[in-house]
């Protein structure tokens, strides 16, 4: 597609019950869908002529621990022949399994290996959904929100046992955070200076 | 009697000097030949982004430094429009010409390192002493300007942090009058170096569609054939006034990708040039005191400057609810930061697209086949550093 307008209306028309909400921004198209069409959705976007979305960029996740529907999972695709960017995202809730996508994009592997290890979320059909960032035997998922910063283990070598070892986090002062917030008004009036 | 097959798992690493940092590879061998690749990787991570979600957007910046510590301006860079993008910020021109001299000599500190340790890896040692020598020039010019050789934190949101001291423009002029010798000298020693084309033409073969399909970009998709780079296709800064060649690679084999490294630090020598050419005058970042710091001799003056100088450095300049992701095209490949913003002064989430990841995810698929020796060669070519693929 020539422009990103006309890639919102040929994709609303070609999937328009698989697509909940879409809209651009940024010179990138944004795709809210459900998650059992992801298959669909990416494969079309992958394969058709007019849209060329060969290659996949990045997987990733953003918890938002007080929402019903926990995690919102993200792809970002690009299409070289039309030089075009395209965000899908959806929610799911914590203990939900999702599809992987290493089917259609191999290089999904790594990255969604990446997404299990630091948000815990569960991937269907996933050929090897090892750890891949973390320890050997790490515990947790690190980018979690209520994964505390400090975490729990931390290693030093020990002359006693003459090898690594893990205890607890013993800090000498708690990370401090300080609350800076303030009634300032920001950045904000910049924009509505500039639009009057 | 019927012979059992025996295949020997070989531990590559985490120490190992070739292995560009600390990567654990788990190898499996019949004989000699590599049967398996399985990579352990986050011996270096450091939870970036955990720390950035913590951090202010001021405070998150020197993070993007220890990412790819071989070129770090050029990953501030994204990080910096990101934010610009978002604040819809106007960015004076001459903070765009300084980016870009910037991040080009990031990009040949970035392939001057890589193409001479790919040099050492197949066992040639001169190479590497020559480039070093450039690199600590290099290295110079960004303790000129901002105080560190390595960790700049330089590149700001709406501009660069100061503006460049006197005569350092000169300097780099000079430096790239001298630089395409040395070029020239290191292509003596290896374009058509005997060894060194034993060891790397027709091994480590990436098609175009396998580019593609494992998310390869930068030199490693250029060396396969495809003409895409960020800087042309979406460009950003200044990139679209100035004028410089995208060299692409045909065969994809360690070689090409090693004769496209070269070629790029030519082209960004010349864009230096043209960037020092046409630098304009005028003011290095964004005037506006509610997101880039006053002068230092107006606080002493000034009530406003004052307040704002407070601000700015406790609580941060807050950035309004979004979501985006902008990439820039880093020496090794698509840097990419997905950020959203909440509306406080702390990124939500700040994901990195860094290019090494997917590239070290090849590594099974590239090696198979190969003799052990390849490894290396292999590794070198693909111009893995561990500091943005563990974060």
């Amino acid at each position: 597609m020539k422009n990103l307008q006309d890639l919102e209306k040929y994709i609303n028309s070609e999937l328009s019950s698989k697509i909940n909400n879409s809209f651009i921004k940024h010179d990138c198209v944004y795709l809210n869908i459900d998650h059992n069409e992801l298959i669909d959705v990416t494969s079309f976007l992958k394969t058709n002529n007019e849209t060329k979305f060969r290659q996949l960029i990045e997987i990733t996740a953003v918890d938002y621990p007080e929402n019903e529907n926990r995690f919102k999972i993200v792809y970002l695709l690009l299409s070289h022949e039309y030089n075009q960017r395209i965000i899908i995202d959806y929610s799911i809730k914590e203990k939900e399994k999702i599809t992987s996508l290493t089917s259609i994009f191999p290089s999904a592997n790594w990255m969604e290996r990446e997404v299990f290890d630091m948000y815990g979320i569960n991937f269907k059909n996933h050929p090897d959904l090892r750890r891949i960032l973390t320890d050997y035997g790490f515990k947790g998922h690190p980018l979690r929100k209520d994964f505390p910063l400090t975490g729990h283990n931390e290693v030093r070598y020990s002359e006693e046992q003459k090898k690594v070892i893990y205890e607890p986090v013993k800090l000498e002062q708690n990370y401090r955070n300080f609350d800076y917030e303030s009634p300032w008004e920001g950045t904000k009036y910049i924009k509505e200076i500039k639009k009057s | 009697m019927t012979k059992v097959k025996k295949t020997l798992n070989l531990n590559f690493g985490p120490q190992h000097p070739a292995a560009h940092g600390v990567l654990r590879l788990i190898l499996q061998l019949d004989g000699e030949v590599v049967e398996k690749a399985d990579p352990h990787i986050g011996l270096l991570h450091r939870g970036t982004e955990k720390l950035i979600e913590n951090k202010t957007y001021i405070q998150a910046v020197p993070y993007f430094d220890r990412l790819d510590y071989v070129a770090p301006m050029n990953q501030e860079h994204a990080f910096a429009l990101a934010i610009e993008k978002i604040l819809e910020i106007e960015v004076p021109e001459r903070a765009k010409y300084i980016r870009v001299i910037f991040c080009e000599i990031g990009r040949i500190l970035s392939h001057i390192l890589n193409v001479t340790t790919q040099a050492m890896d197949v066992g040639a040692l001169t190479p590497t002493l020559w480039g070093f020598e450039e690199r600590e020039k290099l290295m110079g010019f960004y303790e000129r300007v901002s105080g560190s050789r390595l960790h700049a934190n330089y590149f700001r949101a709406g501009g660069v942090h100061k503006d460049l001291p006197a005569g350092l423009d000169s300097d780099i002029d000079e430096f790239c009058n001298k630089f395409p010798k040395i070029i020239d000298d290191l292509e003596t020693l290896l374009t058509d170096n005997r060894i060194f084309k034993q060891r790397n033409v027709d091994i480590g073969i990436v098609s175009k569609q396998d580019a593609l399909d494992y998310s390869f970009s930068g030199v490693m998709l250029r060396g396969s054939g495809v003409a895409w780079d960020l800087r042309r296709s979406q460009p950003y800064d200044c990139y679209d006034a100035l004028e410089f060649k995208i060299p692409v690679g045909k065969n994809g084999d360690c070689y090409d990708r090693y004769l496209c490294r070269i070629e790029e630090m030519r082209e960004s020598v010349k864009i230096i040039k043209q960037c020092l050419q046409n630098l304009p005058k005028g003011p290095i970042k964004t005037e506006d005191g509610k997101i880039s710091p006053p002068p230092k001799k107006e606080i002493k003056q000034s009530m406003e400057a004052l307040i704002h100088h407070f601000k700015l450095f406790t609580e941060g300049y807050r950035v309004e609810k979004d979501e985006i992701y902008t990439a820039v095209e880093a020496p090794k490949g698509e840097f990419g930061v997905y950020l959203i913003s909440d509306g406080t002064s702390k990124p939500y989430k700040c994901k990195i697209r860094a290019p090494g990841f997917t590239h070290l995810q090849a590594m099974d698929y590239l090696i198979k086949g190969h003799m052990l020796a390849d490894v290396p060669a292999v590794l070198g070519s693909m111009d893995i550093v561990f500091g943005e693929v563990d974060r």
